[in-house]
């Protein structure tokens, strides 16, 4: 798998403008409009679904069910949320039932960090180098969860969405969900920022 | 006034101090004359900071993940088209051997997609 790494936050949606009016006219039926829609927001979608569900074959199946619930459900969709945020939220609902569904066999496995693109043109070589190397090593720790726990965490920390939007799509208390965001978080912090004495002997004794 | 707290009890509250910024007067106190618990702040204030970093990584998915998207939305399209006109006034006109045709020939056609869809992923997946 490839991974792209974007400059500053945002840059993956280059035309934000170009997709508002795409998902106007998808609204209005335009199944070609709604299939540009899905050209241009699969990676990111898929990016989503593959931190949630950690392997690349539930990923697909995900991303599937996401554009066919969002596809179905676009009357539903308000002009004023954001179209992305709402996608993230259908895609969070089904890899929740995904995951359900797939319990029994449940395969965490780490991410696949070959092929790696670099965007960081001008920048201090080994400054990127060590960025790179932390987000492989927060990448790992997070396929290295519970799903439960990475769900949470990944919505909350990684994509920004309220506890209150985590919680319905997840189908949990709001309670629950910040329960779960605090042991991801200092499950996380213990393992990738460790306090002088935390190291190793002493995490198993804290986690839980 | 209540007892000083003590670093046990302020530390569920670090993380989402790190995150929000606001939490209770107390905690933050105790925070302010504690070492052990800004030095455990400024790691939580790191480990946001790489999660946050994540959201600008993209990855690319393996060819065909688009092509599988459309299908099955062109399928479901289909699906919808052949309940609509079996349920719709159309349907009415119809006997009953005629629809009960017309749904057997709808599932399979159905199925004969979704086995298409599937043999042609299995393919790439081979290839
Ligand atoms: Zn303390």
């Amino acid at each position: 798998m490839t991974v792209t790494r974007h400059g500053p936050r945002g840059s993956n949606h280059p035309m934000p403008r170009a997709l508002a009016e795409l998902v106007a006219a998808a609204r209005e039926g335009d199944r070609e409009a709604f299939d540009e829609v899905v050209r241009v927001t699969h990676a990111d979608t898929y990016t989503l679904a593959y931190r949630l569900v950690g392997n690349e074959e539930d990923a697909r199946d995900v991303v599937q069910e996401a554009y066919l619930r969002a596809y179905r459900g676009l009357k539903s969709f308000r002009g004023e949320a954001r179209f992305t945020t709402w996608l993230y939220r259908i895609t969070a609902n089904c890899a929740s039932t995904h995951l359900g569904r797939r319990r029994r066999h449940q395969h965490d496995e780490l991410p696949e960090d070959d092929g790696v693109v670099d965007e960081h043109p001008g920048s201090d070589p080994a400054e990127v180098a060590a960025a790179a190397l932390l987000r492989d090593r927060v990448s790992a720790a997070l396929a290295g969860l519970p799903p439960r726990l990475r769900a949470v965490v990944v919505l909350r920390d990684v994509y920004d969405l309220p506890h209150d939007a985590i919680a319905s799509e997840l189908g949990i208390s709001v309670t629950a969900a910040k329960v779960r965001l605090h042991r991801a978080r200092r499950r996380l912090r213990e393992e990738l920022f460790p306090l002088p004495g935390e190291a190793d002997g002493e995490e198993a004794s804290r986690a839980g | 006034m209540p007892a000083e707290l003590r670093c046990d009890d302020v530390a569920p509250t670090l993380a989402e101090l790190a995150a929000a910024g606001s939490t209770d007067l107390r905690a933050r106190r105790h925070v302010e004359s504690c070492l052990r618990c800004q030095a455990e702040l400024v790691q939580y204030r790191k480990l946001l900071r790489a999660l946050r970093a994540l959201r600008t990584d993209v990855l690319r998915p393996a060819p065909g993940l688009v092509a599988d998207v459309l299908a099955s939305l062109e399928e479901a399209g289909e699906r919808h088209a052949i309940r609509a006109l079996l349920t719709g006034r159309r349907a009415a006109y119809l006997s009953g051997i005629a629809a009960a045709t017309a749904a057997g020939a709808a599932g399979a056609i159905v199925l004969a997609s979704r086995s298409r869809a599937r043999n042609a992923r299995r393919f790439r997946l081979a290839g």
